[in-house]
């Protein structure tokens, strides 16, 4: 038995390796790269071919070998509850960015709090606010960047252009964002739900050509930059008699700068997620919870799915329009080609990572999809292993494009699945009852 | 004048690509109703594959560029199917029967994968081959300006109208074409009467990745340029068209891609080459939001 075992192992695994050789045969063993003559020359990579047959090889085999037992049927896992879960999470976040100064000093802590504190948040509240497009009402949004690109824009307009401050250009940015997002939904929400995703796809792609070409407004590709920065309550971060430091009697530090900025994204990400999380107690909340599960059903029951529809894309649009404002002031400088469909498809892998309506699940994907590329670039010794040009955002997005098809083969509630349903019918005590489990366990073939 | 005729010559020639690449949309979507979102970026991977070919055949076998280029086509198509294949296997089979948004959400992952795999394996520049085939037919002579059609134009519109007829024949009148048909009305139905729906399926994406591969090769022989970003842009244009002359049906594919093709340069003739793109988006988004049927497509009922 052990015999025919391997042998079917070894046929299994023969046909994977000449499928991965079919599939990686002149991708992977070669290379066309310009010579000097600026023709097309290949480069032979054999020994990386080889190792991908090889790879393909072992691990089918090991595969076949261990699993082709009796399937078992596992009980769906239900997370504990972990009350103190929250708190001990919100008091690390509030630490956070002093204890980095404390530990690391002023200057080497700028990085951290930037790069991983303020960069990561903003993915978070992106991540929160598209979980209310894509997660609860389940509105495919592949145009999000757009909104997210409307607010970076306003900001870096209306700045120089009305003297405002950002603490009033801060609404403004969401509003005109969720205003871009109610006239772009309106003549699409009744479109089904993938013709609706390829429709705000188009509409983001306008938004980008269009920010690229109107040159007189937006500076095409060079972007924007220039325009007045952070201030703590009308005290700019500047060294001198009239900054923030001067009049605290502190030291100028170019930190300060970017610890207010974090506790400010930190405050506006927690709105973002208390938001979410009230309205989906509300009768609002609930409407969009049921247009997820069946939308015809909703509208025997009487509900007006056009304006549920459309309060959920609005009000996923004023988060980013809130983002972009903080990205711009983060970054000091805009340019559409931060506004990619790659920047969608990131936000979008956030929300569908994080298992789409667990406000904690987007949190954990959006620190592990942005943190660990940003911490793989540090990793100096990848560079000697892969090559001098060896750039981690590559892999990035090629991670996320597998992640993506694993989640959704796999695990299409997500990594953490702790989202409990919202109305329970009876017996709240006995864990989540079959009939009221999320989308995507249980669907008829269609 | 000249100038008009001479853009609706190139118009059709890219309209014949974008047609070839909605053939596979449109045939997949008809099949199991997902938007194939991966679909430009297989083109693009196909293009890719052509282009390595070709390079290998002339490089280091010495072939000469014609019968290099027929050689790289057929193979390529074949590498391309196997891809294809090898796609729907691990990211779409599970899925028939999921929840509605879990194919796209996983076509895009693939799209997603498939563009950083090209870009991290062959780099992400231009990659260009030196022209082949310039010889062209003056069409008119004389004015200000002269007409031309290329041969290689020539081919790339006979090439997309034999295929086209070669399919609406498979579609028609085989059983292969019969068993499409019998999943795309009803798939549990067809199992039940005895059709294998999974190698329907995976043959229908065999079929659509072949046709992307014909588009790429002939994409690489027109233009000549490809890099690996080239995939999403013409793959929602060619969605675009599937979407224009009516989603599930072939020949539809094929008008609504020459129509695109022909708004395309139109547009960046007469109006603006930096908004040609809009035109095609917006294309894209009228048409689904006011006639989502299409030109030559049965309207879409919802059943309960």
């Amino acid at each position: 038995m052990p015999a025919e075992k391997m042998l079917r192992a070894l046929r299994e695994a023969g046909w994977a390796t000449l499928v991965v050789a079919g599939l990686s045969f002149p991708i992977i063993a070669y290379r066309a790269e310009p010579d000097f003559n600026n023709l097309l020359a290949l480069q032979p990579r054999w020994p990386l071919f080889l190792q991908f047959c090889a790879a393909a090889f072992l691990l089918r085999f090991f595969l076949s070998l261990w699993s082709g037992g009796e399937a078992k049927v596992k009980p769906a896992r239900v997370w504990p509850k972990l009350p103190w879960l929250g708190p001990l999470l919100l008091a690390g976040l509030t630490v956070y960015p002093l204890a980095v100064v404390a530990l690391l000093g002023p200057q080497a802590a700028l990085k951290w709090i930037d790069t991983y504190g303020v960069q990561i948040l903003i993915y978070v509240l992106l991540g929160w606010g598209l979980n209310i497009t894509v997660g609860l009402a389940g509105l495919l949004d592949l145009g999000y960047a757009a909104f997210y690109a409307v607010g970076a824009y306003a900001y870096a307009l209306l700045a120089p252009l009305t003297g405002l401050g950002f603490w009033a250009l801060l609404p403004v940015c969401g509003l005109l964002a969720a205003f871009w997002g109610f006239c772009i939904g309106f003549p699409i929400l009744r479109l089904r739900g993938d013709y609706l995703a390829i429709v705000t796809l188009a509409f983001a792609e306008i938004v980008r050509i269009v920010l690229i070409n109107w040159d007189v407004v937006t500076h095409g590709e060079a972007g924007l930059f220039g325009f007045p920065g952070l201030n703590f309550f009308g005290l700019p971060f500047i060294p001198g008699p009239r900054g923030f430091a001067a009049h605290f009697g502190l030291p100028f530090q170019g930190v300060q700068k970017q610890i207010f900025l974090y506790y400010l994204v930190l405050v506006l990400a927690l709105l973002a997620n208390l938001v979410s999380l009230r309205l989906r107690r509300l009768p609002l909340g609930r409407a969009w919870e049921a247009l997820r599960e069946d939308e015809i059903a909703c509208r025997a029951l009487g509900l007006d799915t056009r304006n549920i529809k459309l309060t959920a894309f609005a009000l996923g649009a004023f988060f980013a329009g809130i983002a972009g404002c903080l990205f711009a002031l983060r970054q000091g400088f805009v340019s559409p080609s931060a506004f990619t469909f790659s920047e969608s498809a990131l936000i979008l892998a956030i929300v569908v990572l994080g298992g789409g309506g667990s406000q904690l699940g987007v949190a954990v994907a959006a620190v592990f999809l942005v943190g660990a590329s940003e911490l793989l670039r540090e990793l100096t010794f990848l560079k000697s292993v892969f090559g001098p040009d060896f750039d981690p955002a590559q892999y990035r997005m090629l991670l996320v494009g597998l992640a993506m098809v694993a989640m959704m083969n796999f695990r299409p509630r997500g990594l953490v699945s702790t989202r409990a349903p919202t109305v329970r019918l009876s017996n709240p005590s006995s864990g989540p009852s079959d009939h009221l489990l999320p989308q995507g366990e249980k669907g008829v073939a269609s | 004048m000249e100038i008009f005729l001479q853009q609706l010559i190139n118009g059709v020639t890219l309209g014949s690509i974008y047609g070839l690449i909605a053939i596979g949309y449109t045939m997949v979507f008809g099949i199991i109703g997902m938007v194939n979102f991966a679909h430009g970026d297989v083109f693009m991977l196909s293009a890719f594959i052509a282009l390595l070919l070709l390079l290998l055949l002339t490089q280091m076998l010495g072939l000469a560029a014609a019968p290099a280029f027929v050689v790289a086509l057929v193979a390529a198509m074949a590498l391309t199917a196997l891809w294809n294949f090898a796609i729907e296997r691990v990211a779409y089979r599970r899925l028939r029967g999921s929840f509605r948004l879990a194919p796209l959400i996983s076509a895009i992952g693939m799209s997603t994968f498939l563009a950083n795999f090209v870009t991290v394996t062959q780099g992400p520049n231009n990659k260009s081959i030196p022209p082949m085939w310039d010889e062209v037919i003056k069409i008119t002579s004389g004015g200000a300006y002269d007409v031309t059609l290329s041969y290689k134009q020539i081919l790339i519109v006979v090439v997309t109208g034999a295929l086209l007829a070669a399919f609406w024949f498979v579609v028609q009148k085989t059983s292969l074409g019969r068993a499409q048909r019998a999943c795309e009305q009803d798939a549990k139905m067809a199992a039940l009467l005895g059709v294998d729906v999974n190698r329907t399926v995976a043959l229908t994406f065999v079929i659509g990745a072949a046709l992307a591969a014909v588009a790429g090769s002939l994409y690489l022989l027109q233009y000549g340029v490809v890099k690996s970003s080239d995939g999403f842009v013409p793959g929602v244009k060619a969605f675009t068209a599937a979407v224009l002359g009516g989603i599930g049906s072939l020949p539809g594919a094929v008008l609504g891609g020459l129509l695109i093709g022909l708004i395309e340069t139109l547009w960046g003739q007469y109006f603006s080459s930096d908004y040609k793109d809009v035109a095609a988006f917006s294309v894209l988004a009228i048409t689904l939001i006011f006639m989502p049927s299409g030109l030559m497509g049965r309207p879409d009922v919802e059943k309960v």
